[in-house]
């Protein structure tokens, strides 16, 4: 077993360490990438996953822990010296220089036979459906074509490692769709390791075997697509992945006989047989009391005999109704696939399938179970 | 702007050629008189029709200064030679010690960094007389008085600051990931800094060197003071025109002329430098 393509260990990056107020824009995150995997730093701006990809690169100091790139602790060795190939947001095209010469620039820094370097070149440009633009330079066209130049640029290289900066932010939808699949077959048939940084879970999911996701400058959950929205390590996670956002409502957990009885806001209860609820399970439930429970909005169920709920919008998204519903002294979104006739107003009930009921810590938003299975 | 009407292209062509008159009349000005005799010059009315010589230029290059007065020895060439040693070194020595300085700057934040920036600039906030006296007696006992080397040394307070601020706003300008991309494909800081930041800043560094030039071309007081004849620059050696016989006003048109050239040459010379950094902003990648 080889060395891990990317290790990082205990991981901080500390902004203004001597200020009265030091920033920890990242901390402490330790993950290991696979040689061959491809890995997504997913969260909103601010959240520390560029900052974790330029300690990689070498462009920010690592305040604290190690960064290793196949083995080899990278802390203090130059950027050139990493074997890593990197592809930016802002692009960072060289402007003197035409598309075809950036993408094929490395190449000819290490000397490759001019042969070589056109096919490659004609490889990457066909991928990338820059064929086009190769003899453009980059300030007289679009800026993403620009991204797709730098994409370019960095996935023609043989580095240990490509980092991919928001690759594909400034696409078309169809075009990024359609890049998404090729883009992963390439990485995937050269056996490079990829870690990019996004903010859209719909590319993190399609490009990455593994998500990491962060918020605050911590990673909350590194895990499989759908492990993180199966089992959500965390409430963060569990509200942050999936489309629309999981529905959310505090719950006071208490006994009913065997059964489990759930009270939200507004005198709604639910209740649930022993059998929905491992033992084990049950009994951290009633321990905690407090507890926030969540239910995807492709879970919910719509049934006349379920709690009460007063639909509040309907919107027809063209494949699916997105119903929006008081309930519980909140608001619980769901989704139909077929345009449901409902409008503001109407009565409806609604039932949580114990499989689908996601339950965290009330105080520490920890998850507690997922379908009546210990998390 | 092929969108203008008839209308607005001829106010602005009217517009233009009223500015290029306001500006090159005084230039044109300038060219009649070191053609003429101080006589033509002075005449009542004044014309533009005159036989041409070339008598003022001669005087000017052969260092002979012939007035009603008798014979005169000028040492215009030489002070020219001056000019162009002082301006040429210091705006060298600016440029080599300042395009780093500025990167360094505009890249690297450190401690008392913009202090420092700042220290740089406010050289050119305090008068210059203010330090003169005390730098004329320094640099009498330090030997520099009326020394090439303490000129140019002087003459870093104008080229410096100028050169530093204006090469850091351009380096500033450049993306840092264009750098970054650069090193990751396997390249040192200083051959980045050579072949990316360089060459991108360069029509900025082409201006701004420009600029100090034709601010050390200009430089009056610190060679008035601290250096004497064999060192002096045509601004202080124009001073001789003014004679106990009056002002030559054909020799120092001839002068001005001859003075102004190297930088107007420049400046024309570098149009294409100038106006490609100004407009950087509209076109960087």
């Amino acid at each position: 077993m080889s060395a891990p393509a990317l290790e990082l260990d205990r991981v901080s990056k500390i902004y203004g360490a001597k200020a009265a107020r030091p920033v920890r824009a990242v901390d402490a995150v330790s993950m290991s990438v696979a040689k061959g995997e491809i890995v997504a730093l997913l969260g909103s701006s601010g959240c520390g996953k560029t900052s974790t990809l330029r300690m990689v690169a070498g462009f920010e100091t690592v305040s604290e822990g190690a960064v290793r790139i196949a083995g080899r602790e990278v802390n203090r060795v130059a950027p050139a010296k990493r074997n890593v190939a990197m592809a930016f947001e802002g692009y960072s095209l060289y402007p003197p220089l035409t598309v075809r010469e950036n993408i094929a620039f490395a190449l000819k820094s290490a000397r490759l036979p001019r042969e070589e370097v056109a096919r490659r070149v004609a490889e990457i440009a066909h991928l990338l459906e820059i064929e086009p633009i190769l003899d453009r330079y980059p300030a007289s066209i679009s800026g993403g074509q620009q991204q797709r130049a730098s994409l370019g640029r960095a996935l023609i290289r043989e580095a240990d490692l490509h980092l991919l900066d928001e690759p594909m932010g400034q696409l078309e939808p169809a075009l990024r769709a359609l890049l998404r699949g090729r883009i992963k077959h390439f990485v995937k048939e050269r056996g490079l390791t990829a870690v990019l940084v996004t903010h859209d879970q719909t590319e993190a999911n399609a490009l990455a075997d593994r998500i990491a996701v962060m918020e605050g400058g911590v990673l909350q959950q590194f895990a499989s697509p759908a492990e993180l929205k199966d089992r959500p390590a965390n409430l963060f996670t569990g509200t942050f992945i999936g489309e629309p956002p999981m529905n959310v409502f505090q719950a006071q957990a208490r006994a009913e006989g065997d059964a489990l009885r759930l009270g939200l806001g507004e005198g709604v209860a639910l209740d649930y047989p022993a059998a929905g609820f491992e033992p084990a399970v049950r009994e951290t439930i009633l321990k905690r009391g407090r507890v926030t429970l969540g239910v995807r909005p492709h879970a919910v169920r719509l049934d006349p005999a379920g709690a009460p709920a007063e639909v509040a919008a309907n919107q027809w998204l063209g494949d699916q109704s997105h119903i929006a519903a008081s309930f519980a002294g909140g608001t619980l979104v769901t989704v139909e696939h077929d345009r449901a006739r409902l409008r503001p107003g109407d009565r409806i009930g609604v039932r949580f399938e114990p499989a689908d009921l996601h339950v965290f810590d009330g105080e520490t938003g920890a998850a507690l179970s997922h379908g009546g299975r210990a998390a | 702007m092929d969108h203008a009407s008839p209308m607005t292209r001829w106010l602005k062509g009217l517009a233009l050629t009223l500015v290029v008159i306001f500006f090159m009349f005084p230039i044109l000005w300038i060219v009649l008189m070191s053609f003429q005799t101080n006589e033509t010059i002075l005449r009542m009315p004044p014309s533009v029709v005159f036989t041409p010589t070339l008598e003022n230029y001669q005087a000017l290059i052969t260092g002979k200064l012939v007035s009603s007065a008798g014979v005169l020895e000028i040492q215009f060439m030489r002070n020219l030679m001056n000019s162009v040693i002082l301006s040429v070194c210091s705006v060298a020595l600016s440029l080599l010690l300042g395009v780093p300085a500025a990167y360094a700057f505009a890249r690297h934040k450190f401690r008392g960094s913009e202090d420092i920036a700042f220290t740089l600039l406010s050289f050119r906030f305090a008068p210059p007389l203010l330090v003169l006296l005390p730098l004329a007696l320094y640099f009498q006992d330090l030997g520099l008085a009326n020394t090439y080397i303490g000129l140019i040394w002087v003459y870093q307070l104008i080229c410096l600051p100028l050169i530093l601020w204006i090469v850091r706003g351009y380096f500033e300008d450049i993306s840092p990931d264009v750098e970054h991309a650069y090193r990751l494909a396997g390249h040192s800081w200083f051959s980045t800094f050579r072949r990316i930041a360089l060459p991108l800043a360069g029509p900025g560094i082409a201006a701004a060197g420009l600029l100090a030039f034709i601010f050390a071309w200009n430089n009056f007081v610190f060679a008035l003071v601290l250096a004497s004849a064999d060192k002096q620059p045509v601004t202080v050696g124009a001073l001789a025109f003014v004679t106990a016989s009056g002002i030559q006003y054909g020799q120092i048109a001839a002068g001005i002329v001859l003075s102004i050239a190297p930088t107007l040459a420049l400046a024309l010379y570098a149009q294409r430098y100038l106006v490609e950094g100004l407009s950087l902003g509209a076109v960087k990648g």
